[in-house]
């Protein structure tokens, strides 16, 4: 028991849980902007892993960080666009869309990865590169802080600043105005001339490229190459992350914080002689943990609202 | 005649038909002058909306011209209304909850630069449209704040902000309170000093007679007259709105009606604890209709009833069975069939085939299961009668219902309520938006069922359906009820209209006639008389 | 005079409709088999010889049908456990974890219960059904219960499910000296037996291909698989009609869930002598793309399974037969779902094709009237 509380208060843990929450902070931000529009990213899964797959290949070819990151966004706004074609302009169910992306993105990350290396498991045989770690000046200095939030990887600070772009995009910007209002009520646009339609569309390609950089992060990042199926899950759990923060930038990036802890403690509880199943499972549990508490405190939110707006409306009277 | 400068807007010879064959419009025509505040009066269902629809490019036309300011124009839809300078406050909002009226006023021309958008610019435009107007809001709050009334200044400051000199107000004062509808009045007549045209739809005469200047009244779809408001007594009006057409008579032998079916008391439709509470009884072999203004007490009368929703004050009794809290089969198991209102969201299931329709709520019965299967021969030979029966016309019993003309369906809907041993029906608008052969099936298969003892009750925003078919009639106005006439066939329109209207109210007395089954140890008349 | 008018007669919209699913699905395979076609060519050394080999390979030699057949199993089971869940429009995913679970329990009553033949296979498969059921069952519980999403609930549920079942293995039904985590040899009294010698034909394909016809009749010709698809089709219409809504809903995934379980039990005991799995089989999804070609009709479940079993067997035979991957196939499924899905995807030309009959319905009528 000591070990397990020594490890879950030792600095280590906490910076590998801000390492670990980077992933499922990028799709859960993604997942926010579609959400706000209206659209449910059930894809998010699908885009990480093809991402990942093809920032390695892209740096690896190009030996340049920046083409490798640029092959794992055009990847990510492609897949978007994709699936924006289906349920946009074909009206298939958008959930069918994100299914079948996310199966294609199991088999076909595997098809390229073997086309290319002849290695169905790993890239490891690409020389492809690694986003930098950053040690902050001063900040570094300061002694349990700086051990806790500098020297990470240049994407987990590209990540935390997106907190604060996305916030921005979505509250302050013209586009994320409209956003919101096709996304709550899609009349309400319609009636003033918006096209709901192009604003789905833009709104999927930009979750698409915050996805794909959750993407790039776990093969060129976190781990310093590809791996079959590396994004394991962690779409979906972003999916529920955003729910949990109720659709707010803030509020996704705490949420997301909790499941970047639940992973660093199932990272952390390996070999303190729990069965590592148990302990793998930890994410997924709080994920569904997560989502029963979010619904349960929603219905008991909207009986109480029923009740507060009838009695506003009785104190009209 | 005036001179033809001065008119802003005509629409001549508009005729829409639905693709389901109803015709909403037959040949109306509708002139509004430069800066008047024009009426567009009419029950439920006379085309009112239709026609706002097709001037805001909603709905297209199939024959007819509309001149708007002198040129012809041909709207395709409401972003090319707005253009033109018409604008349109519906009678559902059009809002964005959780944005400020600000945002909202805004949306979709927001002012800032590099995408950024300046929030307060936006401010500054609302605050100059509303100052400009004089209209009492304030633009940071946010919508989901606001009361109805404000919501609806949001909504017509949407309209002005983006030049509209003709503004269309759809039933502005439904969700008012008389405050609230003393303030948009203030606010109308002051558009109308700035020199803005209006056309205010609405059925309330008194409201009509206060704010505008002419009427146009429409009646199934066609004009049936134009005037000035002045020159008119509210029960002319009246007359016009609810004036009954003799196109479809049924002929009727007068109810001999039995026991008490269907019994209410002392139910509280209108949601608040100190509202309005209502009570009456419907018996056997008679037809008892509810006449009334959309949206006072109707729907949740028939939620109530069929169990989609439980009430908390008062009682329903079904043949003597308080049915408070039971499930929806349990209450139909009692007698109850209901038609609803809503056709394709509650009537039908558009994508599952006749038969199917035909069965839902009888399939769980035992005589239609042998072992675990269904006894498919016989399901096929009753949906057989069942088609004969109703002449449901389609192509095949297992064709998808969707692919059925309105008219159809609706008989679908009915050969399954009709069926089987009911005591009770529930017909909520049993006719609405269907063709003239199906609406005149269904009215003398109520009367024939009503013959057999049972019991209607007939809920229809439809004037002349409640005079034709019922026995008797209740007036519901204000969720509460404001008239009774045991005998239907002795009320004439324009009464039932000044009663639903509100410009009249029967005593306690006169409306406690309903209540047959009088309670042990509770004196009849024991209400206070009104006034 | 009859006659004439049978030879003209147009279709009804109905038919219309159905033909043009038809066209539309076999236009969207076609695609699909064209992309595929192009990623060949882009990759392979070899393209023809790898696209031929992809294509006929499952009927050279034909022993390989019983092999199509065989992997065809699986995919009727969670084909059908899909069809059943989307028909009562429930996007439930927990299939997956059902399937391996099943796979587990049936493993596991195999190697730990000394039972007869027969009543062996019996008592494993019913204990995957059962297994499987309660875990379709906790997503819906959620939905119906709290109106929790079941979309993600269940996606994640299979992780849980996952790691569970491992857990199990290695925890109590591990044997070491397999060399590699996986239980004990499955005895023989619990095996399904091979029908065909030399080929892995065995009975739980024919029980799949039964459950088939089962499910065809308790989904359309009994009045609880008319519940479901009436609560699937709207749920409104259901509540007005007496139908009891939740109950239903719960209903479908259980059945769904057992229908996978089964089919994982099914799978290890006709297809393994061990159960090895240590990760999710994947059947679960497949079973999306199964039952979306099938329109959730299970009587053409086993159309699917069998064309995807097909493709699959094909793909395994060229990837051992040329330089690529069967992976490959993960393209093509996911085209078809997307191409299948895609509601107006040649709407045009149905448009087209139901105006023509119109016209024509339009001009017979006509010429009724002047008769």
């Amino acid at each position: 028991m000591n070990d397990i509380l020594s490890s879950i208060f030792s600095t280590d843990f906490v910076y590998s849980s801000l390492r670990l929450t980077t992933p499922v902070l990028f799709a859960a931000l993604a997942s926010l902007i579609a959400d706000r529009a209206g659209i449910i990213n059930i894809g998010l899964e699908g885009i990480m892993l093809f991402s990942a797959l093809t920032g390695v290949i892209g740096s690896a070819y190009s030996q340049s960080l920046f083409v490798g990151l640029l092959c794992a966004v055009g990847t990510g706004v492609l897949i978007a666009f994709i699936m924006a074609y289906f349920s946009l302009t074909l009206h298939a169910d958008i959930t069918l869309a994100g299914v079948a992306v996310n199966l294609v993105a199991t088999g076909g990350t595997v098809f390229v990865l073997y086309s290319i290396c002849g290695d169905k498991g790993v890239s490891t045989s690409l020389n492809s590169l690694v986003f930098p770690t950053v040690e902050i000046p001063l900040l570094k200095d300061i002694p349990v802080l700086g051990n806790i939030l500098s020297g990470h990887n240049v994407l987990t600070y590209v990540s935390l600043v997106m907190v604060v772009v996305v916030w921005f995009f979505m509250e302050k910007s013209k586009l994320g105005l409209r956003i919101r209002a096709v996304g709550e009520n899609e009349n309400a646009a319609k009636s003033v001339g918006i096209s709901v339609v192009r604003i789905r569309y833009l709104a999927l390609i930009l979750s698409g490229v915050l996805a794909s950089l959750g993407g790039a992060f776990l093969s060129m990042g976190m781990l310093t190459y590809f791996s079959k199926n590396m994004s394991a899950g962690r779409g979906f759990i972003a999916l529920a992350a955003e729910a949990l923060g109720r659709g707010g930038a803030v509020g996704t990036f705490f949420s997301s914080l909790v499941f970047g802890c639940a992973e660093a403690l199932s990272v952390s509880l390996q070999g303190v002689g729990l069965p590592p199943q148990f302990v793998q499972m930890v994410p997924y549990v709080t994920t569904i943990l997560g989502l029963v508490i979010y619904s349960a405190l929603r219905k008991k939110q909207q009986k109480s609202l029923h009740q507060l707006y009838k009695k506003r409306k009785r104190g009209l009277r | 005649m005036r001179a033809l400068s001065e008119v802003l807007l005509s629409m001549e010879h508009i005729t829409k038909v639905y693709p389901n064959g109803f015709i909403a419009n037959k040949d109306v025509s509708l002139s509004v002058r430069q800066g008047e505040i024009h009426a567009l009066s009419g029950e439920n269902g006379a085309g009112k909306s239709t026609l706002m629809k097709i001037l805001f490019g909603e709905e297209q036309a199939e024959q007819g011209k509309i001149f708007f300011k002198g040129k012809e124009i041909r709207p395709e839809n409401s972003i090319s209304a707005i253009k033109m300078g018409i604008g349109m406050v519906h009678q559902h909002f059009m809002l964005v909850p959780s944005l400020t009226v600000a945002e909202n006023i805004v949306l979709g021309m927001e002012p800032g630069r590099f995408g950024r958008f300046d929030r307060r610019a936006a401010l500054r435009m609302a605050q100059e449209i509303t100052e400009k107007y004089k209209f009492q809001i304030n633009p940071k709050e946010r919508v989901e704040n606001l009361a109805v009334g404000d919501k609806q200044k949001v909504e017509i400051l949407k309209a002005l902000i983006r030049g509209a000199e003709l503004l269309i107000l759809d039933e502005p004062t439904a969700v008012l309170t008389p405050q609230e509808t003393e303030e948009l009045f203030v606010q109308m007549e002051r558009l109308r000093e700035k020199g803005h045209t209006l056309i205010f739809i609405s059925h309330k005469l008194r409201e009509i007679k206060q704010i505008c200047d002419r009427i146009t009244v429409l009646r199934a779809g066609k004009t049936v007259g134009v005037a000035n408001v002045a020159d008119l007594s509210e029960a002319e009006i009246s007359r016009m709105m609810v004036g009954r057409d003799v196109m479809l008579q049924v002929t009727k032998e007068k109810a001999k009606p039995g026991k008490t079916v269907l019994q209410v008391r002392d139910l509280n439709l209108s949601g608040r604890p100190d509202g309005k509470t209502i009570s009456f009884d419907l018996r056997a072999g008679e037809i008892l209709g509810i006449a009334g203004v959309e949206g006072n007490g109707q729907k949740e009368l028939a939620d109530y009833i069929s169990g989609m929703r439980t009430y908390s004050q008062g009682s329903i009794r079904l043949n003597g069975k308080e049915i408070r809290g039971l499930s929806v089969r349990k209450i139909r198991e009692l007698g109850l069939s209901h038609i609803s209102e809503d056709r394709m969201s509650y009537g039908c299931s558009a994508d599952a085939n006749v038969e199917e329709n035909l069965f839902s709520t009888s399939i769980y019965r035992k005589k239609y299961s042998r072992g675990l299967l269904l006894r498919k021969k016989l399901l096929d030979s009753e949906s057989d009668r069942l088609i004969q029966e109703y002449h449901i016309k389609c192509s095949e019993k297992t064709e998808p219902v969707r692919m059925l003309s309105g008219g159809n369906i609706q008989k679908v809907v009915v050969a399954r309520e009709f069926s089987g041993d009911i005591s009770l029906i529930l017909a909520n608008q049993p006719t609405r938006g269907i063709d003239v052969g199906a609406t005149e099936f269904i009215r003398n298969k109520l009367i024939s069922l009503r013959d057999q003892r049972v019991a209607v009750l007939l809920i229809s925003a439809d004037l002349n359906e409640v005079l034709e078919v019922s026995d008797s009639i209740l007036v519901f106005s204000g969720h509460g009820i404001s008239a009774y006439f045991p005998d239907a066939s002795q009320v004439r329109e324009e009464v039932l209209g000044e009663y639903m209207l509100g410009i009249r109210q029967m005593d306690a007395q006169q409306i406690g006639g309903v209540v047959y089954e009088k309670q042990t140890g509770e004196p009849a008349s024991a209400d206070q008389p009104a006034n | 005079m009859k006659s004439r008018r049978e030879n003209r007669r147009p279709l009804t919209n109905r038919q219309i409709e159905n033909r043009f699913t038809l066209i539309r699905t076999l236009v969207a395979v076609g695609i699909a088999l064209i992309c595929c076609l192009a990623l060949i060519l882009l990759v392979s050394e070899e393209p023809l010889q790898a696209f031929v080999s992809f294509l006929t390979g499952p009927l050279d030699p034909p022993k390989n049908l019983a092999t199509v057949l065989q992997t065809a199993a699986p995919l009727i089971f969670s084909g059908l456990a899909v069809s059943i869940m989307f028909s009562c429009n429930q996007f439930n995913l927990a299939g997956e974890g059902a399937f391996f679970l099943g796979g587990l329990a049936g493993s596991a009553v195999a190697v730990k219960l000394v039972l007869p033949y027969v009543v062996h296979p019996i008592v494993a498969l019913l204990a995957g059904g059962l297994v499987g059921g309660i875990v379709c069952a906790i997503p819906g519980l959620l939905k119906v219960k709290l109106g929790a999403t079941e979309v993600v609930s269940s996606l994640m549920l299979n992780y849980v499910v996952l790691y569970f079942g491992v857990y199990l293995l290695n925890y109590f039904l591990l044997d070491p000296s397999a060399g590699f985590p996986a239980t004990e040899r499955l005895p023989d009294t619990a095996r399904l037996e091979s029908l065909i010698p030399k080929t892995n034909f065995h009975i739980g394909i024919i029980l799949s291909f039964v459950l088939c016809v089962v499910m065809y009749f308790f989904l359309y010709r009994s009045k609880y698989g008319y519940s479901i698809r009436m609560v699937g089709q709207n749920e409104n219409f259901a509540r007005y009609s007496g139908i009891k809504v939740g109950a239903t809903i719960m209903m479908a995934q259980i059945i769904g869930g057992i229908l996978a379980g089964v089919g994982g039990a099914s799978e290890v005991l006709g297809g393994y002598t061990r159960f090895q799995w240590v990760a999710l089989p994947g059947y679960g999804f497949d079973g999306v793309i199964v039952a979306i070609l099938a329109g959730n009709n299970p009587l053409l479940v086993p159309l699917g399974a069998v064309f995807l079993a097909y493709l699959r067997v094909g793909a395994d035979i060229m990837s051992r037969r040329s330089d690529v991957a069967t992976e490959v196939l993960a393209i093509v499924q996911g085209a078809i779902i997307l191409l299948v899905a895609a509601k107006l995807f040649l709407k045009n030309i149905k448009h087209k094709y139901i105006v023509a009959n119109a016209t024509k319905l339009e001009a017979m009528k006509g010429g009724e009237e002047h008769e």
